[in-house]
């Protein structure tokens, strides 16, 4: 899930924001938002049985 | 601030020949419009994923649409929008996919989200071809 939010958030932030500086936060934020929305869905599935 | 008609300056490059090579090799159609930060890092981001896909035993699903699986047929379409990677990657023998492996989905989800990420890519070096950004 981390290798994949942080593929995923360097080709969006690299195709949305043009100045590295700008790339790197923007990045830095999709990649949160991606590893906190996984952990919180994770737990939201965990009682639901397989 | 949105720039007037009479400033866009119109490129100089085949917006077609941009579009196609974007597609064939992830990041080519933004070094070829001079964005060499961004085509390198399409280039080597884009490329990672798809291995990472074939690494995790994902499968390359095959062209053909078959109207009893139309999910197999959407996966292959999405898995060419990596461009040669694909054909490179069947022509040696990777993404037979190994059903049983854990890590299978995983590895499919890898290579076909390779593959939509680099359709935008295309459809962002067609707008810079264009003059829109």
């Amino acid at each position: 899930m981390a290798l994949f939010s942080l593929f995923v958030s360097v080709v969006f932030a690299t195709l949305m924001r043009d100045e590295p500086r700008d790339q790197a936060l923007f990045g830095l934020r999709l990649f949160g938002g991606f590893m906190a929305a996984g952990i919180v869905i994770g737990w939201l599935l965990y009682p639901l049985p397989l | 601030m949105r720039a007037d008609a009479a400033d866009r300056v119109e490129p100089a490059t085949n917006k077609y020949l941009i579009a196609v090579l974007a597609w064939a090799i992830p990041g080519a159609g933004h070094l070829l419009l001079g964005r060499r930060q961004k085509g390198v890092t399409f280039l080597i981001t884009l490329t990672l994923m798809f291995a990472a896909g074939l690494w995790l035993e994902g499968r390359i699903f095959p062209l053909g649409f078959d109207l009893t699986q139309p999910l197999v047929g959407l996966a292959a379409i999405a898995d060419l929008g990596i461009g040669i990677p694909y054909f490179v990657a069947k022509f040696m023998g990777h993404g037979a996919g190994q059903v049983t492996a854990i890590t299978y989905e995983y590895g499919n989800a890898f290579a076909i989200v390779a593959g939509l990420l680099n359709m935008l890519v295309v459809l962002d070096a067609w707008d810079i071809a264009e003059g829109r950004k």
